[in-house]
C-alpha cells in the first residue's frame, strides 16, 4: 500500500523548531520529522515521549544479577562444594566481580536488543528513506495527504511560510 | 541549547558547513585507496604474516617455542595482554565517561578511539588463549557441566574472572561502537553510487532512516551505553591487576594494583590513540576536526594519568620498605638495581619524566612532540608490565630457582605479528568505515565551530546565544 506525503525541506535547525511548533498550532498532523544528527528540543516539540528503554536496560540488569549469583551459589555451594583455599563453598566477595560483569551484559544487551526491535532496526536492503538529503544536511518535516481532507496547497504555503525552502510530494509504499 | 564561552577555542576549524563534514568524512570511503593507505597496509600485512607464521609455531609445538622456564612463568605473553587490554581502555574513556561529563572535544575522536578499543582487546585476547597451550579446549573456562571433562569453574580465581570481564567488555564495546555507527553508515548509504556499497552499507546501516523518535531512543541508548561502560572498564583493569594482587608473590601482593592499572590503561591508552590519531588526521586531510585543541585537551589526561602513575611507582617503593618485609624489600631493590634494572629505568624515564614535558603548553600543542612522546609512553608501559611480571618471578623465595628470561624469536613474533594485526584491522576500518563521527560533529557544529562568513545567522536569530562564540 502507498502513502502519499508532502515533505517540507529545512536547512536550519532553529527554523525547523518554530516551524513544528506552527504547524503543530495550526492543527495539522506530523507523521514525522528527519534530521541527520539529534536535535536537542525537538521530543518537547513534536511532543515525543521519553523513551523507556531504561526501565528495560534495569530489568535486564537485574536478570543478569540474580542469574550471575544464582549460577555461582549453586555451582559451587550446593551442585559440587569443593573448599578452595580453606575458604567458605559459598564466598560472596569472591563473586562479585562476576555478577558484576553479567549484570553489565545482560543490561546492554537487553536494551540494544530491545532498541533494535521497537525502532524496526534489521538488516535489510530496502530502506524507506523520504529524502535521502536527511542523513546529509537538510531536516525533512513528513505530513501525511489523506486524499480528499488534506488541502495540498494550503498545506505547501504552512510550509513554505515557515522557512521550509523546498516542499515536494512523495508517495512511500508503507 | 547551551551557552559556550566565547575563550573556548573552536572544535571544528575551517568554517565547515554540515554538507562539508559529510563530505571530508565520506571522501576517504568513496574514493579509491590512495597509496600512502596501500604502503601502509602491505606493511601491516607483513606484520600479520609473522603473527600467522608464530602462532603456528606456538599451537603445532607447543609453548616450549617460548622462553618461559619453570620460574619465570609469565612473562611476554601476559606482559603483551596488559599492556593491550590497557591501551583499549583509552577508546571506552573518550566515548563513554567523557559523554557523561559532557565533553565535547570528544566527538571527532572518539569513533577511531572505540575502534582501537575493539583491535586493542582482540590482540590482548590473543595471548591469553595461546597461553593454555590447546586452545581448542578454551571453552573449558565456561561454566560448563562435568561431563565435558572438569568440575565447575572456580568462580573464586582472578583468572576466571578476566574472562567474564574481558569477553564482557569486548562484547559491550563492540555493541556501543556498532551503536554510533548506524547512522553514519546510513549517510554513506543514501550517498553511495555502486550497488555493491549501497547493497553493503544498507545491511550495515539496518534501514536507519533518522525520525526524531529513533534518534531519541538513540540517544538514551548511548547515555545507558556510557553510563554501563565507564563502571566496566574500571572494573576490567581492576580485576587484570587483581590476577597479581590475589596472589602471594612479592611485588604483586599490594593493595594499590586496581587503581595504579587503572591509570596506566588509560595513560597508555591515551598516547596509543595520539600516535593513530596525528598519523590519520594527516593522511586523511583531517586536520579542521582533530585540532591542536583536541591534542592538547589529551595531552593534559595524559599528565594527569602519567602523574598518578609516577606517584604509584614511588609509593609502592615506600611501602615496600616500610612494610618490613625482607622479601617484598628485596623484590624491589631487586627491580631498581637487579639484573633487570635497565627495563625498571627503561619504565621510570618514559612514564614518569616524559610526560611531564607536557606542563609547557609548547609541548603538549607540538604534533612533533607530542607524536614522540605518546611513543615513549607507548614503550614505558609496555616496560611497566615486563618489570611487574618479569623481575617479581625470576628471583623467588629459594635462590636455586632464580632464573632469567630471554625472549626466543617466536615470543618476539608473537608480540610484532599483533602489532601487525591491529593495524591490518585499524587500516581496514579507516578505509571502510567513516573514521569520524559525523553525526555527533554536525550536533555540535553550531555551538562549537569556528563559525566565518553566515550572514544569515543574525536572520534565523532565534537561538542568539550559541553564536556567540563567533571568532572574528
Amino acid at each position: 500500500m502507498t502513502k502519499k506525503f508532502v515533505l517540507g525541506i529545512y536547512d536550519d535547525e532553529d527554523v525547523l523548531l518554530q516551524a513544528i511548533e506552527n504547524v503543530r498550532a495550526a492543527g495539522t498532523k506530523i507523521y514525522e520529522v528527519f534530521s541527520p544528527y539529534p536535535i536537542h528540543g525537538i521530543d518537547d516539540v513534536l511532543g515525543v515521549k521519553r523513551s523507556r528503554l531504561p526501565i528495560v536496560a534495569f530489568f535486564c540488569g537485574l536478570f543478569g544479577m540474580s542469574f550471575a549469583l544464582w549460577m555461582q551459589i549453586w555451582m559451587l555451594g550446593f551442585d559440587w562444594p569443593m573448599i578452595i583455599g580453606g575458604k567458605p563453598h559459598i564466598a560472596l566477595p569472591a563473586f562479585i566481580p562476576v555478577t558484576f560483569e553479567l549484570t553489565v551484559l545482560c543490561s546492554a544487551f537487553g536494551m540494544v536488543i530491545t532498541f533494535f526491535i521497537v525502532t524496526k532496526l534489521k538488516p535489510s536492503f530496502k530502506v524507506n528513506v523520504f529524502d535521502k538529503r536527511s542523513t546529509d544536511d537538510k531536516y525533512v518535516m513528513a505530513i501525511e495527504v489523506k486524499e480528499g481532507v488534506t488541502d495540498i496547497s494550503a498545506l505547501n504555503n504552512l510550509l513554505r511560510s515557515n522557512g521550509a525552502i523546498e516542499v515536494n510530494e512523495k508517495e512511500v509504499i508503507k | 541549547m547551551q551557552h559556550v564561552s566565547p575563550i573556548r577555542e573552536p572544535l571544528v576549524t575551517g568554517g565547515k558547513t554540515y554538507h562539508d563534514i559529510t563530505e571530508d568524512v565520506c571522501r576517504q570511503v568513496e574514493a579509491k585507496p590512495n597509496a600512502r593507505w596501500a604502503a601502509a597496509l602491505a606493511v601491516a600485512l607483513v606484520g600479520l604474516a609473522i603473527f600467522l607464521y608464530s602462532t603456528y609455531r606456538t599451537l603445532w609445538y607447543g609453548i616450549g617455542e617460548w622462553g618461559l622456564n619453570k620460574t619465570v612463568g609469565w612473562a611476554w605473553d601476559i606482559t603483551n595482554f596488559v599492556w593491550w587490554v590497557g591501551i583499549g581502555h583509552a577508546g571506552t574513556l573518550i566515548s563513554a565517561i567523557l559523554l557523561l561529563f559532557r565533553q565535547k572535544w570528544r566527538t571527532s575522536i572518539n569513533r577511531a578511539a572505540e575502534a582501537m578499543t575493539i583491535f586493542a582487546v582482540i590482540c590482548a585476547a590473543m595471548f591469553p588463549v595461546l597461553h593454555m597451550g590447546r586452545p581448542w579446549l578454551a571453552y573449558w573456562v565456561l561454566p560448563l557441566p562435568n561431563t565435558f571433562g572438569s568440575l565447575w569453574v572456580n568462580f573464586n580465581s582472578p583468572l576466571l574472572w578476566d574472562v567474564f570481564a574481558i569477553s564482557t567488555y569486548f562484547s559491550v564495546s563492540l555493541v556501543f561502537w556498532y551503536i554510533g555507527l548506524i547512522p553514519d553508515f546510513a549517510t554513506i548509504r543514501d550517498r553511495a553510487t555502486g550497488p555493491i556499497a549501497r547493497r553493503a552499507y544498507s545491511i550495515l546501516s539496518m534501514g536507519w532512516t533518522g525520525s526524531a523518535k529513533a534518534w531519541s531512543r538513540h540517544e538514551t541508548v548511548s547515555l545507558i551505553l556510557a553510563g554501563l561502560c565507564t563502571p566496566l572498564v574500571l572494573s576490567v583493569h581492576t580485576i587484570v591487576s587483581m590476577d597479581f594482587a590475589t596472589s602471594v608473590i612479592p611485588g604483586w601482593h599490594t593493595t594499590i594494583f586496581p587503581p595504579y592499572f587503572v591509570a596506566g590503561a588509560i595513560f597508555s591508552g591515551f598516547a596509543m590513540v595520539l600516535t593513530l590519531m596525528i598519523i590519520t588526521r594527516k593522511t586523511f586531510k583531517l586536520e579542521d576536526y582533530i585540532t591542536l585543541e583536541h591534542v592538547e585537551s589529551m595531552n593534559k589526561v595524559i599528565i594527569l594519568t602519567g602523574s598518578i602513575v609516577g606517584v604509584a611507582y614511588i609509593t609502592e617503593f615506600f611501602i615496600a620498605w616500610y612494610s618490613g618485609v625482607e622479601y617484598e624489600q628485596y623484590a624491589f631493590i631487586n627491580r631498581a638495581t637487579g639484573p633487570y634494572w635497565w627495563a625498571y629505568w627503561s619504565m621510570m624515564t618514559c612514564n614518569v619524566i616524559t610526560p611531564q614535558l607536557f606542563w609547557f603548553r609548547s609541548i603538549r600543542r607540538s604534533l612533533t612532540a607530542t607524536f614522540i612522546i605518546s611513543i615513549f609512553v607507548n614503550i614505558g608501559m609496555w616496560f611497566e608490565r615486563f618489570v611487574i611480571i618479569v623481575t617479581s618471578l625470576h628471583r623467588d623465595f629459594l635462590p636455586s630457582s632464580w632464573a632469567m628470561f630471554s625472549p626466543t624469536i617466536i615470543d618476539i613474533g608473537v608480540y610484532v605479528g599483533t602489532i601487525g594485526l591491529f593495524f591490518t584491522l585499524f587500516l581496514l576500518f579507516a578505509k571502510f568505515f567513516p573514521v569520524i563521527n559525523m553525526f555527533e560533529v554536525k550536533a555540535i557544529l553550531k555551538s562549537s565551530s569556528e563559525v566565518k562568513h553566515h550572514p544569515n545567522d543574525a536572520m534565523h536569530g532565534t537561538n542568539k546565544d550559541s553564536h556567540t562564540n563567533t571568532h572574528p
